[in-house]
């Protein structure tokens, strides 16, 4: 590869229903190494992107976890560690463990959906390529981006420009590493 | 584009007609024999529909509230439902010539026997009762004519003014909603057990009754979305919003429902834990475990998933067998204060639930065929077609 300070190929849409558009042809010309930029979440651009996303499987089993292990600390706690006679209910009272049941479900799945998501995005990142481009200010405004990295193995300066271009971005650039 | 929907509802609607009509004239033999059986699963049978009736109308007024997508294609059914409770209130007339045979304070030999009873003599008697009831519905009646008062005068002008005024009556009208709740369903229901009472369970009545109305609208709208001018404005995501909230609802139902149970098997007193122990005795078990099950476990687990929230066919079987469940719910809180013994089905209950059923879905069904299914001259619409 001759141009080495190249990160990638960047291509600006002016709408979300075109980023969708481009990003679905990109997928489809077999591009791998891609990403989206948008302003707001666009439902469905991680899969047309062809990401896949686990966070729902984990949230899902963290969830379940924090449930099962909530239930069992307090069937442990007041059925063998420490049986206590309250009000001569029975030591296993189900009805009473239900809500921490319900809250560390809930706490599981949510510190989970938090957490998964900085590190399955690789947060936190100090230096981000794509800032190089002085357009990409308008990411977080009215701008959508679409990137095909150099080090997708399709990737051709010449040919994946000219396959951007037919997308018909507002503007095709090089982004520095 | 309201004649193509007449089209598609007047066979079926002609059909409920013919079967309600049917159901309750062997109902009224049922009262000539059995009036008590009679009472007992026609009231079962109006709290039903009442359900669904008000739970639309809750749904359209918080629309109007929070407007959003996933109301749109849904809002002229919401509307027509509302429109029924005028008819919900004249069949409700029957039950007061019944509350004899229904009420445990409206019983001379109970009353005589219970000194709580005697005390509440003031509150719960025959003639306050019917006037609570006569109140309500006038008060429902109303909201629900200039909710579709207005709603007509927004399809005919570009004006947004009907549409500001909806939303004006929406916040106060979503107020009223769940105090009406409360002091009628305390009558209907709560007071069928002597001493019992729960402050969780007028708004466990709540969600239940908008649980069952979104149950019916997403049932309507897969049948009639994609045949109907409706398919229009629809897609996937029309049928995830709705499947979302019949999740959370779903959730709501049985936080309130085990919150409910919480409190009164701690307190473990007398006169609390009345309720549920009719309600667990010998055959009436089964009917909870139904509950449990098919109310929340099965439902939640499925709609967990975002596939079976965006497919028609999956999201509407899941809907269906949701509203069945919530008859059943609605069952087992009524008929088992007269069976404490055990479970008792009876021919009149399926009677009844059809008979007023069928009346009630082909009124409804000539609400909805009396405007086009889309409505028109909204301003928030016009965004949000934009945006399809």
């Amino acid at each position: 590869m001759s141009e080495d300070w190249v990160y990638g190929l960047v291509a600006e849409f002016e709408s979300d229903a075109q980023l969708m558009r481009a990003a679905e042809e990109t997928y489809a010309k077999g591009y791998r190494k891609i990403d989206g930029f948008t302003p707001f979440p666009i439902e469905g651009l991680g899969k047309a992107l062809g990401k896949s996303n686990r966070i729902p499987l984990l949230v899902l089993l963290a969830g379940i976890l924090g449930g099962c292990s909530a239930y069992f600390m307090e069937w442990f706690a007041n059925v063998v560690s420490y049986p206590l006679n309250i009000g001569g209910r029975p030591l296993h009272s189900w009805p009473a463990f239900i809500p921490i049941t319900f809250e560390l479900t809930v706490l599981g799945a949510a510190l989970t959906a938090f957490f998964s998501v900085f590190v399955l995005s690789g947060l936190p990142k100090p230096y981000h390529p794509m800032f190089n481009l002085p357009e990409f200010e308008r990411a977080s405004q009215d701008r959508f981006f679409l990137c095909i990295e150099t080090v997708d193995p399709q990737f051709d300066p010449v040919r994946t420009r000219l396959f951007l271009e037919t997308l018909r971005p507002l503007m095709v650039k090089e982004v520095a590493k | 584009m309201s004649a193509e929907a007449g089209t598609l509802i007047k066979g079926p609607s002609r059909w409920a007609l013919v079967v309600g009509a049917a159901c309750l004239l062997l109902c009224a033999l049922g009262w000539f024999f059995n009036p008590r059986q009679f009472f007992i699963s026609y009231l079962f049978a109006e709290l039903v529909w009442v359900g669904v009736a008000l739970g639309c109308m809750a749904f359209l007024m918080i629309h109007y509230l929070t407007g959003g997508t996933w109301g749109w294609p849904v809002r002229r059914f919401f509307e027509a439902a509302a429109r029924t409770l005028p008819l919900l209130g004249l069949l409700f007339i029957p039950i007061f010539f019944g509350l004899h045979l229904l009420y445990p304070w409206a019983m001379p030999a109970r009353v005589a026997a219970s000194a709580a009873l005697q005390q509440k003599q003031f509150y719960l008697s025959v003639p306050f009762f019917i006037v609570r009831a006569v109140v309500a519905f006038a008060i429902w009646s109303w909201l629900a004519f200039l909710l579709s008062k207005w709603s007509v005068e927004q399809d005919a002008t570009n004006d947004p003014a009907p549409m500001k005024r909806l939303r004006k009556l929406s916040g106060p009208g979503l107020v009223i909603y769940p105090l009406t709740v409360t002091v009628v369903f305390v009558d209907w229901v709560m007071s069928l057990e002597a001493d019992w009472y729960s402050t969780m369970f007028p708004i466990l009545i709540c969600i239940g009754q908008m649980l069952s109305g979104l149950a019916f609208v997403i049932l309507l709208l897969a049948w009639l979305g994609p045949r109907t001018s409706l398919a229009e404005i629809l897609g996937k995501e029309n049928f995830h919003y709705l499947g979302s909230l019949l999740l959370a609802f779903t959730m709501l139902w049985a936080y309130m429902s085990f919150s409910q149970l919480l409190v009164i098997w701690s307190g473990d007193l007398p006169h609390e834990i009345s309720w549920y122990l009719h309600r667990i005795s010998g055959g009436w078990r089964w009917v909870l475990t139904f509950l449990v099950l098919f109310h929340f476990f099965g439902p939640f687990f499925l709609l967990l998933s975002r596939q079976m929230k965006q497919t028609r066919r999956a999201l509407a079987t899941i809907a269906g067998a949701m509203f069945i469940a919530h008859v059943v719910d609605v069952w087992w809180m009524v008929a088992p204060s007269f069976y404490p013994q055990g479970l008792h089905v009876s021919w009149m209950d399926f009677a009844a639930l059809l008979g007023i059923g069928g009346i009630w879905l082909s009124f409804f069904a000539r609400n909805l065929a009396a405007q086009p299914l889309v409505p028109m001259n909204d301003p928030r619409f016009a965004v949000a077609a934009v945006k399809i």
